[in-house]
């Protein structure tokens, strides 16, 4: 947000925060020990709207649930922007201190009136309303997102429609305001600070800084690209221009998990080389030339990850590693060896210093205060600095410290990428179940009570249209394939929008139905939103 | 909590009527308004928990027993967990969550002490051999026509047969009733007449109060002396004063009419011949804590008292009495009834609290005290009805008048619940002071040879001949080691054999233990125990009556309610008294 790559708040502020404002986000299932920090809220008396075009499990606990249309979210947020203008909730002095762009903004936002907004996402003015006055008036509030917002074609503009609110209203920079991108792994927080990124290197220095290129040189003795490398979805993009024909894969599995999965899976095929280091034997690795296993980093590594809330805490081993598994720094120095390369000590503790010498924002971190002090949020500039619970207090500052206003952007509704045809009549959704993980890999191998199995949820009055019974197999085809499944028949979910998981791609191929439109931006699929066509399994006859 | 569990059973139509009556689709805790906008949330969740007790009874009241289907329907209604739904309907006497197999109404006989020794066992096969279905129900608070019968209704009202046919009357002869200040409106006022309590001089005390203003109240009723009358002799004017400083907050006065000691029914023929007074001792009450809010929770088992209360009410609401601006007052006052289960449990204030919020009624640790955090964790001013009578004759009166009856420390009168072998069972209202030889005189002495009398209920404890001639205030009882508790006096002659009895007042206790503290759960078991032995070997060893005073030792430092305190007094003090088993 505003320049850095991280949730500005700490977990400790939703259990003291007055308004959680959910949006895309299942937590209850993805992100359930978050979900207990967010419970307390609850308890403590915080009231919380959810935006999710499902009645979702974290649904059920607000006090309100806006049951969106799919990819209207900007809608949504303009519509509630202008109301809490015209309410005259805004904090004044904060956006004319603080802020900039806000007039442009502000006549943006102009035609987003109630009525309209109802008609765009389908929930009622009155609604609307109520909302943008509980987050406009709140002492305290919180924006909370995950995938619901990213991962479609325009996921910048859905994220930047979100600060907007923020900034109308104050609630950033401040105990118990802030807002909030939920990590869906232990450590996806610290792939980013470490420079897992094609343009950034650690403590997210721009690649393009020579200032920043310069010091990393120096650190290495090398040379350094200048030209921003390519995320996930132009690496793809490359494959298919054949421009990119070797790939060395750690800790993904693509070949499940991509959007328009039988695509993806044939350009993986029709790579030169394919390397693939992970835990388990993916049916990426299954494709790979070479497969390096690795160590399982939480239970028998040495090392820190770091949380949603930028916590760098230490891990360490329980367990001696299986057979040839090695740690993952130990796989890419010996790597880096075999090509001839020194990359440095592979001690974590000496590893951990070099991070502190090179990013700006861990410099006071050593080793020994994350093991003596249960691990630092960062910004954590120097050693007698405490850390960091939220970002951006230097927006309430007098002296804003050289830095610029936070800008307030203008960004328009436009609907998924995929509109619904007459062929393709169905909304199709995906997300994620409590007891399963992303593509099953960690998961999936394991036995739950509260396993339900992979099915397309349907709304009872649709499914009664189309004749479908619960538990019956059909055949769901979106413009890029077709899958056969089961049938739920599911009052949480409006009518005419579906929904599965893919936890189960051996099962149920879900991915060839999402569409990989993508956000040039940030990289990410359209996962959340493709239009299909339901057909029931004709009954040979007689049979 | 919302992510609710449920298992596969569905609710019939009737029961489903049942629950709508009280909690409709759009009074839900999750409220639909289209498909795409659901309110739902804690602070709905939480303003309804309070319906699941109605709720359960509507089911068990319509259906006869509360099926799971039932219950998953109300639980899903009011969004409370069906484990939690579950344990409440478990933990009350009234409540059935097996089918019981047949549609008809349950007819409960009390076997308490003094239902048990006028042959609640006889009427039992009498009614039986009828084919009627028979709950042996511990004491239904009717101890003066023992053997008691209260009858559930199963798609009729719940019925006393014996109040068909019973008209109060004053008992106590050669003395002017007219004077005293908690029973003569008894037998005088219409108790459905609101105009007939205004007649003789009712809602003069409220009117009277209003003059004064709050704090004139509170000081009169310290200076009064009035403690409370349910055992524990709280000063009322403390209790009063700390509610009425609590600022900021709702608050509460509840009148305490779930009357369940055994040998107890002082409270219901209150309740049913002058319930205007509790409703305006209520509300005094109210107007001097500052409280908004008027709750009364009532026994299960007394079905007259609430039909008279719950129409004393809406008389009172109708005629300006309770509402917006009470009485005119210029206070917000209105009153709530609840009825309780069937549970003796509920009778300790703060397991009152828990039953009316919608949870199993047990009771809280304290601190923090009712005055501070009491129902619905806010501060509350908790009283039962003889307590709270005694402050209209103290504010029209006032405390000096209060005082010039009674001694020093124990001023005015007492409530005395008498049965067993006197000449006329039943309520007497007595002066602190008089003797217990005196007391019993007035109903009609001893029948026979006295044996013991059980003093206080199963909760207080038996005493000899050789203490009738002491003087009945809370000072000389407690030096004597007995206590008046909530006013028992129960007669035994000497033809009872008493072992039986010991061994069914310790079997109430490891019934009614809520088993919360393990001391209590475990020493109400130990001492029932050992008194089935005494019954079974017509003795005991020395050993065993050691456990009894090590186990009411341990219940009585280590339990955090007055049960466990108490639950051991009757039968250590039967053993003391030598009325039932010698040592071997």
């Amino acid at each position: 947000m505003f320049g850095a790559g991280g949730g500005t708040c700490s977990y400790k502020e939703i259990e003291e925060t007055d308004v959680i404002l959910l949006w895309g986000s299942n937590a209850r299932e993805a992100h359930p020990i978050f979900f207990h920090h967010l419970l307390k809220g609850l308890d403590n008396g915080a009231q919380m709207y959810c935006v999710d075009p499902r009645r979702t499990s974290s649904s059920k606990f607000a006090d309100m649930w806006l049951g969106i249309g799919v990819g209207t979210d900007i809608a949504l947020a303009n519509g509630i922007a202008r109301e809490i203008i015209h309410a005259g909730l805004t904090d004044d002095d904060f956006i004319a201190h603080s802020t900039d762009g806000y007039e442009a903004f502000k006549q943006s936002v102009e035609p987003y009136t109630p009525d309209l907004v109802a008609g765009i996402t389908g929930v009622p003015a009155s609604a609307i309303r109520e909302l943008a006055h509980a987050y406009g008036s709140a002492d305290k509030a919180q924006i909370l997102w995950t995938l619901g917002i990213t991962e479609h074609h325009n996921a910048v503009d859905n994220v930047l429609s979100l600060c907007n609110l923020s900034l109308l209203t104050g609630h950033v920079g401040r105990w118990g305001s802030g807002l909030v991108p939920l990590r869906g792994q232990n450590n996806v927080q610290g792939g980013g600070d470490m420079g897992a990124l094609p343009d950034k290197f650690p403590g997210f220095q721009d690649l393009t800084d020579p200032g920043s290129r310069a010091k990393f040189e120096a650190a290495y003795g090398t040379f350094l690209n200048p030209e921003p490398g390519l995320h996930l979805t132009l690496m793809f993009e490359a494959m298919e221009r054949d421009e990119l024909n070797a790939v060395y894969v750690i800790g993904e599995n693509p070949a499940d998990s991509e959007a328009d999965i039988q695509h993806a899976r044939k350009l993986l095929e029709g790579l030169d080389m394919l390397i693939v280091q992970d835990i388990f034997m993916t049916r990426t690795a299954e494709m790979a030339d070479v497969v390096f296993p690795a160590s399982i980093a939480w239970a028998e590594t040495h090392g820190t990850v770091t949380s949603s809330e930028r916590r760098v805490q230490r891990v360490r081993p329980a367990v001696t590693p299986p057979g040839q598994a090695r740690h993952d720094t130990d796989i890419l120095i010996a790597l880096a060896a075999a090509l001839g390369s020194e990359l440095g000590p592979k001690d974590p503790a000496e590893i951990w210093q070099e991070v502190c010498s090179l990013s700006p924002v861990h410099k006071g971190m050593t080793w020994d205060r994350l093991e003596a002090e249960g691990g630092l949020q960062w910004p954590c500039p120097d050693v007698d600095h405490p850390g960091s619970p939220f970002l951006h207090g230097w927006l309430w500052e007098q002296d804003l410290g050289g830095r610029g206003p936070a800008p307030f952007s203008v960004v328009e509704h436009e609907g998924p990428k995929e509109q619904l045809t007459e062929e393709f009549p169905w909304r199709l959704t995906t997300g994620r179940a409590l007891d399963s993980y992303n593509t099953g890999v960690q998961s999936s191998g394991y036995d739950s009570p509260i396993r339900s199995g992979e099915a397309l949820d349907v709304n009872p009055a649709d499914a009664a249209e189309l004749g479908l019974l619960d538990g019956e197999r059909v055949t769901v085809t979106s413009p890029r394939g077709s899958v056969e499944m089961s049938i739920r028949i599911q009052p949480d979910i409006p009518r005419g929008l579906t929904f599965t998981t893919f936890h189960f791609p051996e099962l149920v191929d879900a991915n060839v139905l999402t569409n990989d439109a993508w956000d040039p931006r940030s990289g990410t699929a359209e996962f959340k939103a493709a239009a299909i066509r339901i057909d029931k399994i004709a009954v040979p006859a007689g049979g | 909590m919302a992510d609710l569990h449920f298992t596969a059973d569905t609710a019939t139509d009737a029961e489903a009527a049942a629950v709508d009556a009280l909690v409709g689709p759009d009074d839900a805790a999750v409220l639909f308004e289209t498909e795409r906008l659901v309110r739902g949330g804690q602070a709905r969740r939480h303003e309804r928990r309070h319906l699941l007790l109605p709720v359960l009874h509507a089911l068990q009241a319509e259906i006869g027993w509360i099926s799971p289907g039932g219950l998953n329907y109300a639980c899903d209604r009011l969004q409370v967990p069906p484990a939690e739904g579950y344990g409440v309907a478990t933990f009350y006497e009234m409540f059935r969550v097996d089918d019981p197999g047949h549609t008809e109404s349950v007819v409960h006989v009390c076997v308490d002490a003094a239902c048990q020794v006028a042959d609640a066992a006889g009427r039992i096969a009498v009614l039986e051999a009828e084919g009627k279905h028979v709950h042996r129900s511990p004491c239904l608070g009717q101890c003066e026509r023992a053997p008691a019968v209260f009858i559930q209704g199963r798609g009729e009202p719940d019925t006393v047969p014996a109040d068909a046919t019973d008209v109060f009357e004053h008992r106590q002869t050669g003395r002017d009733q007219s004077q005293l200040p908690l029973t003569h409106w008894l037998g005088v006022v219409d108790p459905t007449s609101l105009d007939s309590y205004r007649a003789h001089g009712g809602y003069e005390a409220l009117a009277k109060a209003i003059e004064l203003g709050a704090e004139a109240v509170i000081a009169a009723v310290t200076e009064s002396g009035l403690s409370g009358r349910g055992g524990a002799a709280f000063p009322t004017g403390i209790k009063w004063n700390g509610v009425h400083d609590q600022t900021g907050r709702p608050k509460h006065v509840v009148a305490n009419c779930d009357e369940s000691e055994p040998g107890t029914f002082k409270d219901r023929i209150l309740m049913e011949n002058d319930p205007f007074s509790i409703i305006e001792a209520l509300t005094v009450a109210g107007f001097a804590t500052g409280a908004e809010n008027g709750w009364i929770y009532v026994r299960g088992e007394y079905p007259l008292a609430t039909s008279r209360l719950e129409h004393a009410i809406a008389q009172a609401r109708d005629a300006g009495l309770l509402g917006a601006d009470a009485a005119g007052s210029g206070h917000s006052f209105d009153i709530e009834l609840r009825r309780g289960a069937g549970a003796y449990i509920c009778g300790e204030e703060t397991a009152l609290f828990n039953s009316i919020e919608g949870f199993r009624g047990e009771p809280r640790n304290k601190p923090p005290f009712p005055t501070t955090h009491g129902l619905f964790g806010e501060p509350t001013a908790i009283n039962n009805p003889e307590t709270l009578i005694n402050v209209l004759h103290i504010v029209l009166h006032g405390a000096a008048a209060y005082r010039s009856r009674g001694t020093e420390r124990s001023p005015g009168t007492k409530l005395y619940c008498l049965s067993g072998a006197v000449g006329r069972p039943g309520l007497y209202e007595i002066e602190f002071g008089a003797t217990l030889r005196s007391v019993v005189e007035q109903a009609g002495g001893v029948q026979g040879n006295l044996q013991a009398i059980l003093m206080g209920g199963a909760a207080g404890g038996f005493v000899g001949p050789d203490s009738l001639d002491l003087p009945l205030t809370l000072e000389d009882a407690r030096e004597a080691g007995t206590t008046l508790g909530s006013g028992v006096i129960m007669v035994f002659d000497d033809t009872v054999d008493m072992t039986p009895v010991l061994v069914r007042i310790a079997e109430f206790f490891r019934n009614e233990s809520c088993g919360q503290c393990v001391p209590c759960r475990v020493g109400t078991v130990r001492q029932h125990e050992v008194m089935v032995q005494l019954q079974t070997n017509g003795s005991l060893a020395a050993d065993r009556v050691q456990l009894i005073d090590d186990m009411a030792r341990a219940m009585a430092d280590a339990s955090i309610c007055g049960l466990g305190h108490t639950a051991a007094g009757a039968v250590q003090s039967a053993l003391k008294l030598g009325i039932i088993g010698g040592t071997q």
